[in-house]
């Protein structure tokens, strides 16, 4: 084979609906050596040194917010991190404005989470930064699908032909809908099940995807279960009755667990609440991935930001 | 002054009149309709290859005036009305104050007459504030004439302050006009309800909202045999919904706005908050029940609910912008280019929905060419093919769905009482 022809560079990643497989691929490659990176005694290289990311959040975030900076700190970049709170945005400071401050300031990549569906689109059409979408409202999460995509095939050591079962509330969730995309264009057969309040009602017209009514059914003979977080709030709601019967009903727990493949593996995009949608004894049990989940995140921001800012390895 | 429009295809639904012929105006009034009229003094205008139309009339627009000028005032939306070859629009009295007393009614009247370039109606809210709690002075602002009443742009009264609304107006026969949205279900939506917001991670509003406000609002004006007009009608059973009602005689009429008659949800598009407006873009199912309704004479009129923010409130993240866009200065070439240059109408038909019926809708002496009539008129260039650009608009609002769109037709001279107010894009 010849040269990789397959190249991000530049390319603002906003969801992974506008990914082709090879371009997943060559982010889960470039991530694996990255990930050795994190492992050393010194993690830091040189390989974006010179170069500046803001990470720029609207929301509060603690996972994604840090593994964004340290993976530009490990590979040398300089990272500043904005927050609404402590900014002019709390002045009623536009978005366009608050961007166009950060671009003059010269910075190559900003990494945003908004609360608002199309805030990291709208945004790579007002600036000329790579924008890194880190969550818009219920839209997408990419970096978070991309994540989980290599912790399940570091695990798997495959991706086709796995069969997901994704739990709770799709409706609410960029994570599943980033996962969505990126499950089904590297060969996976997902299937959804939940409190259909927590469904989005149309989701059933989406291709290729297996919604279910009861999570048994969703669970049965899957390689791979990623359980979503369940919020008070939509509770409040009138989405659910309560957090018990909840976790009667949709809650993984060991029982259910068994009803999937004897190697399934658990993913959970955190933080978790458990005893609600998931038991300890899962969450902390030998299928579960979900701490390595939070080291492979920085891993896969790490090959982000090196595909994104200077294109990767130069063959 | 005095005008002949010689030689244009003159369409007068009121009068079922469509042939090449003169249209003489004298003294602010159409004096004759005919074939080769004398000049006689009067000043002619060429119309030939043209389209002479009644004056077209717009019952759904936010002149956003008192108190939200940065989007519009009376003046930039007359303007716009009078580019787009509007003579007549009623705007709506969600501002700021909200329209509900008889002294702003009169003051707006007063404002209209003062610096607008075309006849404008006050439409009056419905309940105090547009709270939908007590009803407003409606005898009062009816005697300052207000033309219609409508808590538009707020929330639906609720069904026992609706139904006093409509018990009370009876005695003047007044229409009110209701946004259908039941408001429980479109909390926070953003767009359609359907298979797109499912995977954009969008709030919804489902159609459903639409279609039981619709049966709400027609069910109670039976019951008190009122007057309802439903607002830009968006969904398939909505549609069939009034189309059911009108058959067994209840007094309801209902609208439509271009862009419910053309454009669908796969338009939306989350970096630009241009498509955004309530109720939302629909289906392409809806769209063609709602074409169909306008065929069928289910629906009365075309409205533009022309609603212009200014460009700093629109120019955001979608789910934070505002609803709404303009929509005066679009109308024609849309409706020309998409449906009758498509033949799925025919422009009798058209016209016919932007003068004669919503006039007759809303008891307006208005819509017509026949002798006597206010000179009220528009020409239509209807092969004139033209670029819509936003930045030339004269509307305040920047922010359009169609912007960009190559269109063919537009309104090439609107004359107001006698008087020309725009010819040729020029607005005087």
């Amino acid at each position: 084979m010849g040269k990789n022809t397959v190249s991000l560079r530049g390319k603002h990643i906003l969801g992974l609906e506008d990914f082709t497989p090879e371009e997943i691929r060559l982010v889960l490659e470039t991530a694996k050596e990255m990930k050795n990176i994190i492992h050393r005694d010194i993690k830091k290289v040189p390989a974006l040194r010179g170069k500046s990311i803001v990470t720029l959040f609207y929301e509060p975030s603690t996972r994604t917010r840090t593994s964004f900076e340290l993976a530009g700190k490990y590979l040398g970049a300089d990272v500043v991190n904005i927050t609404a709170g402590a900014s002019s945005i709390v002045k009623g400071e536009s978005l366009r404005d608050t961007l166009y401050t950060i671009e003059a300031m010269g910075v190559d990549a900003i990494v945003m989470r908004h609360k608002a569906e199309g805030a990291a689109e709208y945004a790579s059409h007002v600036v000329t930064p790579v924008i890194l979408n880190a969550g818009d409202g219920a839209h997408a999460h990419p970096s978070q699908g991309l994540l989980n995509l290599f912790t399940v095939e570091q695990h798997k050591g495959r991706l086709e032909g796995l069969k997901v079962a994704i739990l709770g509330d799709v409706l609410h969730s960029r994570v599943a809908r980033s996962d969505i995309h990126g499950m089904r264009k590297m060969g996976m057969e997902v299937h959804i099940a939940g409190p259909r309040t927590l469904l989005p009602r149309f989701l059933c017209e989406e291709p290729g995807i297996f919604i279910h009514d009861r999570i048994e059914e969703a669970i049965a003979g899957a390689d791979v279960i990623e359980v979503l977080r369940i919020q008070l709030e939509r509770m409040k709601g009138g989405l659910f009755p309560t957090t018990r019967e909840y976790a009667r009903i949709y809650g993984l727990n060991a029982k259910r667990l068994a009803l999937a493949k004897e190697d399934a593996l658990i993913l959970h995009p955190g933080p978790m609440n458990k005893g609600w949608e998931i038991s300890p004894a899962v969450a902390y049990g030998t299928q579960s991935a979900i701490q390595e989940e939070v080291q492979n995140g920085v891993a896969v921001r790490m090959a982000l930001f090196t595909l994104v800012l200077t294109g990767g390895k130069q063959e | 002054m005095k005008l002949l429009l010689k030689g244009g295809r003159v369409i007068d639904p009121a009068g079922q009149f469509d042939e090449v012929a003169d249209v003489r105006i004298e003294d602010g009034k159409i004096a004759a309709v005919g074939k080769n009229l004398p000049a006689d003094g009067a000043e002619a205008y060429d119309a030939r290859g043209k389209v002479v139309a009644p004056g077209l009339i717009d019952m759904h627009v936010h002149l956003r005036e008192p108190g939200q000028e940065a989007k519009e005032d009376f003046a930039s939306g007359t303007e716009a009305a009078a580019a787009g070859g509007y003579t007549r629009v009623a705007t709506m009295p969600n501002t700021r104050p909200v329209i509900d007393t008889a002294a702003l009614v009169e003051g707006m009247k007063k404002r209209a007459a003062d610096v607008a370039k075309v006849h404008v109606e006050i439409i009056g809210a419905v309940t105090k504030n547009q709270e939908g709690k007590e009803l407003a002075e409606l005898g009062d602002m009816i005697e300052a004439g207000a033309v219609a009443f409508s808590d538009d742009g707020h929330f639906d009264p609720v069904a026992k302050v609706l139904l006093s609304a409509y018990d009370y107006l009876r005695p003047f026969d007044k229409v009110i006009i209701n946004h259908e949205e039941e408001t429980s279900l479109v909390e926070d939506g953003v767009m359609n309800e359907g298979h797109r917001s499912a995977m954009l991670g969008m709030k919804g509003r489902p159609t459903i909202a639409e279609d039981i406000a619709t049966v709400r609002d027609i069910m109670l004006a039976e019951y008190a045999g009122a007057r309802v007009h439903i607002a830009h009608i968006s969904s398939a059973g909505a549609v069939d919904i009034v189309r059911q009602a009108k058959k067994r005689g209840v007094r309801v009429t209902a609208e439509a706005t271009p862009h419910n008659l053309t454009m669908t949800e796969d338009l939306v598009k989350l970096c630009d908050s241009s498509t955004k407006v309530n109720p939302p873009l629909r289906a392409q199912k809806d769209v063609d029940a709602v074409l169909e309704g306008l065929r069928d004479g289910t629906i009365d009129a075309i409205v533009t609910d022309h609603s212009p923010h200014a460009p700093e409130e629109k120019d955001r993240e979608y789910g934070l912008a505002p609803s709404g866009f303009p929509g005066l200065e679009t109308a024609v070439g849309v409706l020309l280019t998409d449906l009758v240059h498509t033949g799925k109408i025919d422009l009798p038909l058209l016209i016919s929905k932007m003068t004669w019926e919503p006039a007759k809708a809303f008891g307006l002496a208005a819509g017509t060419l026949s002798v006597g009539a206010n000179a009220d008129v528009t020409v239509l260039d209807p092969n004139l093919e033209w670029t819509v650009v936003a930045e030339e608009f004269h509307t305040r609002g920047s922010h359009s769905p169609f912007a960009g769109r190559k269109l063919k037709g537009k309104a090439v001279l609107t004359v107001v009482d006698g008087n020309i107010v725009m010819q040729d894009g020029r607005v005087f």
